[in-house]
């Protein structure tokens, strides 16, 4: 890692009464990374990713992401980040064009809407359901849409929020394709996920538990961190074992 | 507040009214429905009460009166008693909602200048009828009174000892679809409003779709202003349309400045959506808000003064109802359509809703933001 890292994360705390659910949490990630945030259920994941997208403010700690703090400068990190939260969030009752279109006002496209609109049907392989009502087309199609409008502004980090969940097995490897060339192309991408095997294709990854982070970097790394011969679900299910 | 921001939430609100052709439906149809059905059918003048008569009196002058009584068109003869138990058991068992009593001597006390008194029963349960009735039985006998004793003085020079003269203003005939026409402007406006506006934010919140818009540069602000301007438009097209349909439909005078009261209307508009607003951060479901919804719809019809007048009520519902924008907005709409007066002379009636509309939004607004922490 030599040039400056496109998201950092220093000692960041978030306290709801006498719950602690991120608990001093510190990580780096560069410019192009797939990055991975596992960690059982109540993990502190939601949590990390609310502040990290400018929607949450943290009880201790700072963290910069895209060169804009998330505390002092929220509205500043939600124009340079996209976001694809766990559900499908699009209008279901708009067409797929519709849908890509209100994203590219609410970020202020103007002149180049179209263009992005084009651009993003490419890049998802949405070309041919422009004019299908999204609440109408396949899972993985309602997926990559969702990406589409999180990146109709071209930012420079992605968070994902279990983004595969509910999709078939084509379609999740079409998307991993997909995020795999957004980061050729630079553009950092934070995913949460449950499917362990889906671990193996971050850059990197951190594992978190009761808020702390248990473990960091590639996924190689991580899994001699835990001991040789155990697979990251092995991992994982230790974790909430112990968690438990 | 940005224009490409507001512009996309804006459109897209339109795109979705027109994808639902329930909500569409109950734009356009419910107003007219409403004003039909209030217009023709609820009437409050009723008229043509059933009535026996009791004629003990037997005399041409007895039945004068009764014609008198007839002719004021509240009353309508359904057949004779024979006694007094006769007419109240008419009365009782619902045959009859009025019954009137002349008694033996009426003609015998009439012509020698003694008073006499007719008896009217009414059936007072429904308490508007009766009053009509009430109210047409004593202007007959006060015609009558005045008739007589200018009879008895001799001579057009006697001045009558009584000169009543009953002249209803703004509403000569009487008749209440012009009086609840525009209260029906105002009702529709409310209730459709607060009850469209409170769903449109929950179904966000329920369809995920707020958690989208929340990471987005999006202000609260502008998601809101974004979900009310649709709606005002909505709201203008609800109030045009009864407005010419009352008008021409029943004849529903249209006398004061109509750019005001499309001015003042706008504040009303606002209030409402801020309500529904208001009433939409609260909840967490759609059923919860629709819930609430009509925990606010049922005093509008009962405490504004829509169906009933507020000076009859008491205390407690008249303070409920002033806590209602729609009161405020009937006051004015009847003031501007049925009497001409402007809006300099319901300043009060407009700086009340003005004070609505920017509390209920704002305080919306705030709701809005915590409930998103």
């Amino acid at each position: 890692m030599t040039a400056k890292p496109v998201v950092e994360v220093r000692a960041l705390c978030k306290r709801f009464g006498s719950v602690l659910a991120v608990d001093d949490v510190s990580f780096d990630i560069a410019e192009g990374e797939v990055f991975g945030l596992l960690g059982p259920n109540g993990s502190g994941k939601t949590t990390a990713i609310r502040m990290l997208c400018g929607i949450m403010k943290p009880s201790a700690g700072t963290a910069s992401v895209a060169g804009a703090d998330v505390e002092r400068e929220p509205d500043l990190v939600k124009s340079r980040i996209g976001y694809m939260s766990q559900a499908f969030g699009l209008y279901r009752d708009l067409t797929v064009n519709e849908n890509l279109e209100f994203y590219g006002g609410v970020y202020e496209l103007g002149a180049r809407r179209a263009e992005r609109v084009a651009w993003a049907k490419q890049a998802m392989r949405l070309v041919e359901i422009g004019d299908r009502l999204a609440g109408v087309v396949s899972g993985g199609q309602k997926q990559r849409l969702a990406l589409a409008c999180a990146m109709m502004h071209a930012p420079r980090v992605v968070f994902l929020d279990e983004p595969t969940a509910g999709v078939d097995p084509a379609a999740r490897r079409l998307f991993w394709t997909i995020i795999r060339e957004r980061a050729v192309e630079g553009v950092t991408m934070i995913v949460t996920t449950h499917y362990m095997d889906e671990a193996e294709r971050f850059d990197r990854l951190v594992f978190l538990s009761r808020g702390r982070v248990k473990a960091i970097g590639t996924p190689a790394e991580v899994k001699r961190q835990f001991g040789e011969g155990l697979s990251l679900e092995d991992i994982f299910v230790a974790l909430q074992e112990h968690d438990a | 507040m940005n224009a490409s921001r507001l512009g996309a939430m804006v459109r897209k609100e339109f795109v979705q009214m027109r994808r639902d052709p329930a909500t569409l439906r109950i734009i356009l149809a419910v107003p007219v429905l409403q004003l039909l059905l209030f217009g023709y059918a609820i009437r409050t003048d009723v008229r043509n009460l059933p009535t026996v008569i009791l004629d003990q009196s037997r005399t041409q002058e007895s039945r004068e009166f009764v014609e008198r009584l007839v002719a004021t068109g509240n009353f309508v003869t359904r057949g004779e008693a024979h006694s007094y138990e006769q007419a109240l058991e008419a009365v009782d068992d619902g045959r009859a909602r009025a019954a009137v009593v002349l008694p033996p001597s009426y003609a015998r006390d009439l012509k020698r200048g003694r008073p006499t008194a007719v008896q009217v029963l009414v059936d007072a349960s429904d308490p508007t009828a009766s009053q009509n009735a009430i109210g047409a039985a004593q202007l007959v006998g006060q015609t009558l009174n005045v008739e007589i004793v200018e009879k008895r003085a001799g001579g057009r020079d006697a001045q009558p000892p009584i000169d009543v003269r009953v002249r209803p203003l703004y509403n000569p005939a009487l008749k209440s679809s012009i009086f609840i026409v525009p209260g029906i402007i105002g009702m529709i406006l409310s209730n459709i409003l607060i009850m469209l506006t409170s769903m449109s934010l929950v179904r966000e919140r329920e369809t995920g779709t707020l958690e989208q818009l929340i990471v987005t540069p999006l202000a609260r602000t502008e998601i809101m202003l974004g979900k009310i301007v649709p709606y005002v438009a909505v709201g203008y097209i609800q109030m045009t349309t009864v407005l010419l349909l009352g008008h021409f439909v029943f004849q529903v005078p249209l006398r004061g400045p109509i750019l005001g009261l499309y001015a003042a209307t706008f504040l009303f508009i606002t209030a409402n959506l801020g309500l529904g607003l208001f009433i939409s951060s609260m909840g967490r479901t759609q059923q919860q808000v629709v819930q609430s919804a009509v925990f606010i719809m049922l005093p509008n019809v009962l405490l504004s003064g829509f169906m009933f007048p507020r000076e009859a009520m008491p205390a407690a519902a008249r303070l409920a109802g002033a806590l209602l924008p729609l009161t405020y907005y009937l006051e004015l709409i009847r003031g501007i359509v049925l009497k001409g007066v402007g809006l300099r002379e319901l300043w009060p009636q407009t700086l009340a809703l003005a004070l609505f509309a920017i509390g209920f939004f704002s305080f919306a607004t705030q709701r809005f933001h915590k409930t998103l922490e």
